[in-house]
């Protein structure tokens, strides 16, 4: 266990350091360029997770960006290229998962448990206040009574 | 006149699956987090299993040798290793890899990935030289197309050059012992 923990922050603390890599980037046609950057902020960067390849100063995110100006460049569409990512990193690459059978928890989660709250208060707070809302005003018998009881109560 | 009993009776309290429907759903919530907090995210699931080696070709390392590409990992049971002199996890695995090519079960090939020019060799100097032959990946273009997120990765190859097996971080011995060396076996026995 302890050589696993230690093999794991070995493996963590491995991921390519991290250098600022925007600068000496190749000049693309000014068209490509902008898809390369739309493309760009589709894609995840698998080094740190939640920047897209565009915010990213990992150097895998920079050559990312490289084989995405590339790719457009030579003629593939934004979509082709995003396809070429996930083809071999999985949708996890997609700072925007797509709609389908295995993503529908994700997609509706939020649907859901606004649901299962709307759910409680039905079951658990709107009968209370129903009740408190239905309860008729006390006669004057009653009120008489309660008196009664209470003054009974207070010389116990 | 509504009889005192009834009116108390009337705030009932909630039936037993209203109160067990929470603590179904709470139980089921705290699992899922259990699960999922305690799994690494840097780990990703591999697509490239099963899936033929990408077109390659990587300049070698060492001058005078000879470029690695596809046909080298043909006809034989390979691993393909991908290091680099800045990655420290490399640096624990590698007396496993010495000891890999020591027994000469499977040959090791590396892919030197994101290193300044001359690192990698410097540093197979220093810790010695397991790869029967090793290109460089400077620009990452075997690494992603490969879908790799980090050094060190391991990917086991068949003898038609189809990626079997990935593993993600460094090679311990009880890995080697555990799940390659098992895996290798098969898919020598599988191409015989």
């Amino acid at each position: 266990m302890k050589h696993l923990a230690m093999a794991l922050m070995l493996f963590l603390a491995s991921a390519p350091s991290m250098v600022a890599a925007y600068a000496q980037e190749p000049e693309f046609d000014p068209k490509v360029e902008a898809a390369a950057r739309e493309v760009g902020k589709s894609l995840r960067c698998v080094v740190c997770q939640n920047q897209s390849i565009e915010d990213s100063g990992a150097p895998l995110a920079a050559d990312m960006r490289r084989l995405v100006r590339e790719r457009l460049a030579a003629g593939e569409s934004p979509d082709e290229v995003r396809a070429y990512m996930t083809d071999r990193y999985g949708n996890f690459v997609l700072m925007k998962p797509p709609v389908q059978l295995d993503t529908l928890l994700l997609w509706l989660g939020p649907l859901l448990f606004a649901c299962l709250a709307l759910a409680g208060w039905l079951v658990y707070v709107r009968p209370r206040t129903q009740i408190a809302a239905a309860a008729e005003p006390l006669t004057e018998e009653e009120q008489r009574a309660l008196a009664r009881h209470l003054a009974e109560g207070a010389e116990l | 006149m509504s009889n005192p009993a009834q009116q108390v009776g009337s705030v009932r309290p909630f039936p037993l699956w209203a109160a067990v429907v929470p603590a179904v759903l709470l139980l089921l919530v705290s699992g899922f987090f259990a699960v999922g907090l305690t799994r690494d995210p840097h780990r990703l699931p591999s697509l490239m299993i099963d899936r033929q080696m990408p077109e390659f070709a990587l300049a070698p390392l060492s001058e005078g040798r000879q470029t690695l590409r596809n046909e080298d990992l043909v006809g034989h049971v390979s691993i393909v290793n991908v290091f680099g002199s800045w990655c420290i996890a490399c640096v624990a695995e590698h007396p496993q890899l010495i000891e890999i090519a020591r027994s000469g079960v499977v040959p090791i090939y590396g892919v030197d990935w994101r290193d300044e020019p001359g690192a990698g060799t410097a540093w197979l100097v220093r810790y010695g030289d397991p790869y029967t032959l090793t290109g460089v990946d400077a620009d990452s273009r075997l690494a992603i197309d490969l879908g790799v997120t980090g050094a060190p990765e391991s990917f086991v190859i068949d003898t038609g050059g189809r990626i079997r097996y990935k593993h993600v971080g460094p090679i311990t011995s009880e890995i080697w012992a555990d799940t390659l060396l098992p895996i290798v076996r098969n898919l020598e026995a599988e191409g015989s």
